[in-house]
């Protein structure tokens, strides 16, 4: 797979707002039918990578390349309009609208012609859940049903299946497991697996080892806006990510901390300040 | 972004019984509470009515005060759905029976010039709204009660300043009193027709075209919807120019009813016309309805306020049948709204 040219590559992007330097020196790049996870504790720039690649923030330097070639983003919907699709955690769907309604919103399939086009529900209907069947959601018969009456993987699957249908390229998945349950989760991944097969190119970011292991092909870690780990399936363990992911500082260093502090201070445990250390300033 | 649409036939949903679809389908309607409410509330104005509220009159007597409502209620409800409000349309309705009176009346101007100029204010103070909301962050309640408190001097002064008295009078021509100010059958207004009109173009604009999608998708989640491409601020805009062509209308129509036009006019409408939406069974925090909701809610609305003169109940404590319905609405409407919700994500070995 490495002899792939990359979809979509980062190159010593760096970003600060104003005085304050975000992202250092990214380098990314991310192949098609391959998932990138994107690792990093609360805090550590995640949002304004997702951001950055999906054409919201601009770059302060550094160059972003779609299939080798350098682009600049106008917007988020010029990013869109290349085919880089992100799916926010709650699948920013519409809750009380129908499956069929909410997958169209924006480009309604219409009948009629002029000032008489009309909604086509019918064909929004079976073309929504046809996607959503196709990435194995079989649970999903009715686009009349509302969006809010479905499960949180059933949502994050819908999303996922209507920016593969509006001809996505790129995936950026924005921490799709987080709010959901150990089998929903499962069901999301499947999906992740699936998005895959086609021959997308998913960024999958996530401070769920676990999650990002089973699906991942690349991994990168991120610690205060720089890139602190960067390796491919099997090359690392759980424990030695999750550590990476704390900052370096392995628990056994933490728990050494808690103990030496509990000495001296009367047997409490310290507040959660101290334990912060440098590493989340 | 348009994508073929090719074979949509390959994966049929499955078979499910026939009544688990049309219990599904009804609970998923906005209006179904609201419809259960109408007739409730039918049957017992029909049973403690007498004939009177069942007469020719007194069915004229709540679909005049409906009609009138019900031009307003269509648009703040659209505007529900997109999670705005607008209580300007309060003071829309005497500045824009003022302004065709002034014109037409105190001036002697042909009576187009005034509808025209009463249209055109009601169409201003609704773009000045949607100009505020779409560019400030303040909440539209606020800032169309701003707007309702600065249109409300300004009529008051103006017409003051210019009439010397705080009602002017208007005698339309033949012409337009047939089309605005008639009563059918010497009792029906023929504002219940604009009414009907009304209803049939909105209906058409929230369901039909793809526009109304827009609405539902604006009052569901904004930001998602400006992401998708929708054109949130022009959608808001024409929103608040159609409540505030929808409320001066209802100024002019009036004015041509009852040939004068006063200062004070029109603060009834306000709360009742936000009432018949929210009976109707939209969610006041946007996202859900519709306007067959709309209708009804006016329906019952308009009901309960006539009624109470054909029973034998006290009149003066009909506000608190009306305080009550609304309670009894909101509560029904959110239970329907939670067995949708529900009743979708329900699965069972029966499908």
């Amino acid at each position: 797979m490495n002899d792939k040219p990359a979809i979509l590559e980062l190159r010593n992007v760096n970003k600060s707002f104003g005085p304050i330097d975000v992202l250092h020196d990214i380098s990314l790049r991310v192949r098609a039918g391959e998932v990138l996870c994107l690792l990093g504790d609360n805090g550590a720039g995640k949002s304004t990578l997702i951001k950055t690649l999906a054409g919201v923030h601009k770059p302060t330097s550094g160059e972003i390349l779609m299939d080798g070639q350098p682009v600049t983003f106008s917007g988020p919907s010029d990013a869109q309009g290349r085919g880089i699709a992100t799916v926010h955690q709650f699948g920013g769907t519409f809750p009380l609208m129908s499956i069929g309604r909410s997958f169209f919103v924006g480009v309604e399939p219409t009948k009629g012609w002029g000032p008489f086009r009309i909604y086509d529900r019918k064909r929004a209907n079976e073309i929504a859940v046809k996607a959503v069947r196709d990435f194995g959601i079989t649970r999903i018969d009715d686009g009349d049903r509302l969006v809010g009456g479905l499960s949180g993987g059933e949502r994050q699957s819908l999303a996922i299946a209507r920016a593969v249908y509006f001809g996505a390229r790129v995936l950026i998945l924005d921490e799709p497991t987080a709010a959901l349950g150990v089998k929903q989760a499962s069901h999301v991944l499947r999906i992740v697996n699936e998005a895959k097969r086609r021959g997308l190119a998913v960024v999958f970011i996530t401070h769920q080892v676990m999650h990002a292991m089973t699906v991942g092909d690349h991994f990168a870690v991120l610690i205060r806006g720089a890139i602190a780990a960067d390796f491919r399936r099997g090359e690392k363990s759980r424990e030695e990510i999750t550590d990476l992911m704390a900052g370096g500082e392995t628990m056994a260093d933490l728990e050494a901390q808690v103990e030496g502090y509990m000495e001296t201070h009367q047997g409490h445990p310290p507040p959660a300040k101290v334990l912060e250390g440098p590493a989340a300033q | 972004m348009a994508h073929p649409v090719a074979s949509t036939s390959t994966t049929p949903a499955p078979e499910r019984t026939q009544s688990r679809l049309a219990l599904g389908r009804l609970a998923r309607r906005p209006e179904s509470a609201s419809f259960l409410g109408m007739v409730a509330v039918l049957l017992f104005f029909g049973l403690f009515g007498g004939s009177g509220f069942m007469s020719t009159a007194g069915t004229a007597s709540w679909l005049n005060i409906a009609s009138e409502i019900g031009i307003i209620a269509l648009p703040i409800g659209l505007l529900m759905i997109a999670g705005e409000l607008d209580i300007s349309v309060g003071a829309i309705i005497p500045a824009a029976s003022l302004t065709a009176a002034i014109i037409s009346g105190y001036y002697g101007l042909p009576d187009w010039l005034g509808i025209t100029a009463a249209l055109g204010l009601g169409l201003a103070v609704g773009l000045l709204n949607g100009l505020f909301v779409t560019r400030t962050t303040i909440p539209s309640l606020i800032i169309t009660i701003g707007t309702m408190f600065g249109t409300m001097g300004l009529t008051l002064g103006l017409t003051v300043k210019i009439a010397g008295s705080t009602g002017v009078s208007l005698v339309p021509d033949p012409f337009t009193k047939a089309i605005l100010g008639d009563y059918l059958g010497g009792m029906f207004q023929v504002t219940i027709l604009w009414w009907v009109v009304f209803v049939v173009a909105l209906f058409w604009l929230l369901h039909i075209s793809p526009i109304g999608n827009w609405i539902y998708a604006l009052g569901g989640d904004k930001e998602s919807a400006r992401n998708v491409g929708i054109p949130t601020k022009r959608l808001t805009i024409g929103l608040f120019m159609l409540s505030g062509f929808s409320a001066a209308f209802v100024g002019v129509s009036e004015v041509m009813v009852y040939q004068s036009a006063q200062v004070l006019a029109g603060q009834s409408f306000i709360f009742n016309s936000i009432m018949c939406v929210v009976i109707g069974g939209v969610l006041l925090t946007g996202g859900f309805g519709s306007i067959v909701g709309i209708v009804f809610g006016t329906i019952t609305f308009s009901i309960v306020n006539q009624g109470i003169y054909f029973t034998s109940l006290d009149p003066n404590v009909g506000s608190v049948i009306i305080g009550a319905l609304l309670l009894i609405a909101v509560l029904t409407n959110d239970t329907f709204r939670r067995l949708a919700l529900s009743y979708s994500s329900k699965k069972g070995g029966q499908s």
